[in-house]
């Protein structure tokens, strides 16, 4: 990155260390705190929406929807997260390359299933074998984002369904008395208290969505700890210009400072939420 | 192991049989030109080959300081590419997925270290050898004996070595990346870890005598191929004739002697 870095082996202290922090591959290794930022960002409304999808289905009184929403979320719930990571993005791929085959290559005679491979012609390929390597990263990223989703929103579809019922019944029944419609006592009182009761459900599940990004490289996709590693991993003079031991250790320990810092954030961010949502309800931390 | 040699063979004599005949007929163009011709016949222009490998295997392939894929395999990969007149493109990818990914069709191609096994035959496809069969060697701390081959042994999740310590009286502990057997060793968690020779290597020379190789080395596991779907049977062809041509104008073996220590090799 600077001029003095031609050659590392010279330098030393200070100039050693601004070199190798700006190497190629710590630029890497910053630009993937983003990727965990935007993973963060791109999934919770997702979550939101398969959560409350899924809790409402579970409320449902058509049985077909109940019974939809009851296997969502206590199948996925009850898979290993780690099984499910893999599954997920290559069903999800495969399902998609099905479609876009059937659609652009009506003529193709083999089929698709060969022994073990899974064969489409190129035009149905996602993304396209041409694309750029950004795209097909953006590709790995969404589908990671949505296996994510799928998952988490499971976990928050139950919190959900329980901070529905959790709201007083004589709530909704004075609400019905005033003559509200079931849809308006859903939306003008169930919906508006029941967050205090999810909030420390989902605060839970935030923390352990924060912590969850490691996954992502089973996904394909390099996040911080994927870079930490592969930066920390000792590096003789014969394959890196900057030789050094194992420094896993203090690239972890870089991560660990992110991962409490964010926490830390998080939490004052929920304390405040709570204090908010709490305002003139009938429990205890309204009063406090 | 006979298949294979018959299968070299028959490439080879092919390939020099087509050269000559073209070389006679045209001395303006260049060999290698013409044998890109020939190579890419099977294979839709517009088809971009997708590259995977794992980026954890030094030399085989690694992650450089500019955080690219370097390495023997990415100049070996690069060089095939070119030869069969193909447009290839790069991507890194974790072990133990690798496979599964490649059968769906995420990439087209497996270069990343990996023998040729007959579990991994059935579910995949392998070009022929490009690295020939490397032992596998136990290291251990400096002060061990003979007797940590034994004790707990270190190994890479879903390697021949981790299959083939299952086998001996060792109490084996997997990794899901190699340098992570390494680092077992280094922190007393393993009293040796066991890998490619090649592989470790760098490791013990560049380790001023904290790591020392114990017991003898031993042979598992064939050469290394390219791993490549079944059903892809245009591209495996054309990956072996590429091979073959390197192997041939010596131009493999120069590779493999300047990134693995001037190792000699005769193909």
């Amino acid at each position: 990155m600077f001029e003095f870095c031609i050659d590392p082996k010279i330098i030393e202290g200070f100039s050693w260390w601004s070199c190798y922090l700006t190497t190629g591959k710590h630029l890497y290794f910053y630009g993937s705190f983003f990727v965990v930022f935007a993973l963060l960002l791109f999934t919770v409304p997702l979550i939101l929406i398969f959560a409350f999808a899924g809790a409402i289905a579970r409320k449902s009184s058509i049985f077909p929807i109940r019974w939809f929403g009851i296997l969502y979320t206590s199948m996925v719930r009850g898979v290993p997260d780690v099984i499910f990571f893999l599954f997920v993005p290559i069903a999800l791929d495969q399902g998609i390359e099905y479609l876009r085959h059937k659609a652009k290559c009506s003529d193709w005679t083999e089929s698709i299933r060969q022994g073990n491979d899974f064969v489409v012609c190129q035009a149905a390929k996602m993304p396209l074998g041409s694309s750029d390597q950004w795209v097909h990263e953006a590709y790995g990223f969404f589908t990671a984002a949505l296996a994510f989703s799928i998952v988490f929103g499971a976990f928050a579809a139950n919190t959900i369904y329980g901070a529905l019922n959790a709201v007083p019944h004589n709530q909704l029944e004075t609400a019905s008395a005033y003559g509200m419609s079931r849809h308006q006592i859903f939306i003008r009182i169930q919906l508006p208290q029941m967050w205090i009761y999810a909030l420390p459900g989902l605060s839970n599940l935030w923390m352990i969505l924060i912590k969850a990004t490691p996954l992502l490289f089973l996904l394909g996709v390099e996040d911080i700890v994927y870079w930490a590693r592969e930066l920390g991993g000792s590096k003789s003079e014969r394959f890196s210009s900057y030789p050094h031991s194992d420094w896993r250790l203090g690239y972890f320990i870089v991560l660990l400072i992110f991962y409490l810092i964010l926490s830390w954030v998080s939490e004052i961010f929920f304390k405040r939420l709570n204090f908010k949502l709490s305002k003139g309800q009938a429990t205890l931390g309204s009063s406090q | 192991m006979q298949n294979l040699n018959a299968a070299v063979n028959f490439w080879q004599v092919l390939y020099n049989k087509t050269k000559e005949k073209i070389m006679n007929l045209n001395n303006l163009m260049t060999g290698a030109v013409l044998i890109a011709a020939f190579a890419t016949s099977a294979i839709a222009e517009d088809r971009t080959i997708r590259m995977a490998t794992e980026g954890a295997y030094k030399p085989y392939n690694f992650i450089n300081d500019n955080g690219e894929i370097d390495g023997f395999e990415k100049h070996l990969g690069d060089e095939l590419c070119k030869r069969a007149n193909l447009k290839c493109t790069w991507q890194t990818e974790a072990w133990d997925p690798i496979i599964p990914n490649l059968v769906s069709g995420n990439y087209d191609t497996i270069i990343a270290g990996m023998s040729i096994t007959a579990e991994r035959d059935e579910i995949i496809d392998f070009t022929q050898e490009y690295f020939p069969a490397d032992p596998s060697t136990y290291v251990a701390l400096a002060g061990a004996s003979n007797d940590a081959i034994n004790g707990v042994v270190a190994a890479q999740t879903s390697t021949i070595q981790a299959a083939y310590a299952a086998g001996t009286n060792a109490t084996v502990v997997e990794f899901a990346t190699p340098e992570e057997t390494i680092a077992a060793v280094r922190n007393g968690e393993a009293d040796a870890v066991l890998a490619d020779a090649a592989y470790l290597a760098d490791f013990v020379s560049s380790s001023n005598g904290e790591l020392i190789y114990v017991g003898d080395p031993v042979a598992i596991g064939g050469g290394i191929g390219m791993g490549i779907r079944e059903s892809d049977t245009d591209l495996k062809a054309t990956m072996n004739t590429a091979i073959a041509s390197m192997k041939a104008d010596g131009s493999l073996a120069k590779l493999i002697f300047e990134w693995f220590d001037g190792r000699v090799v005769k193909y």
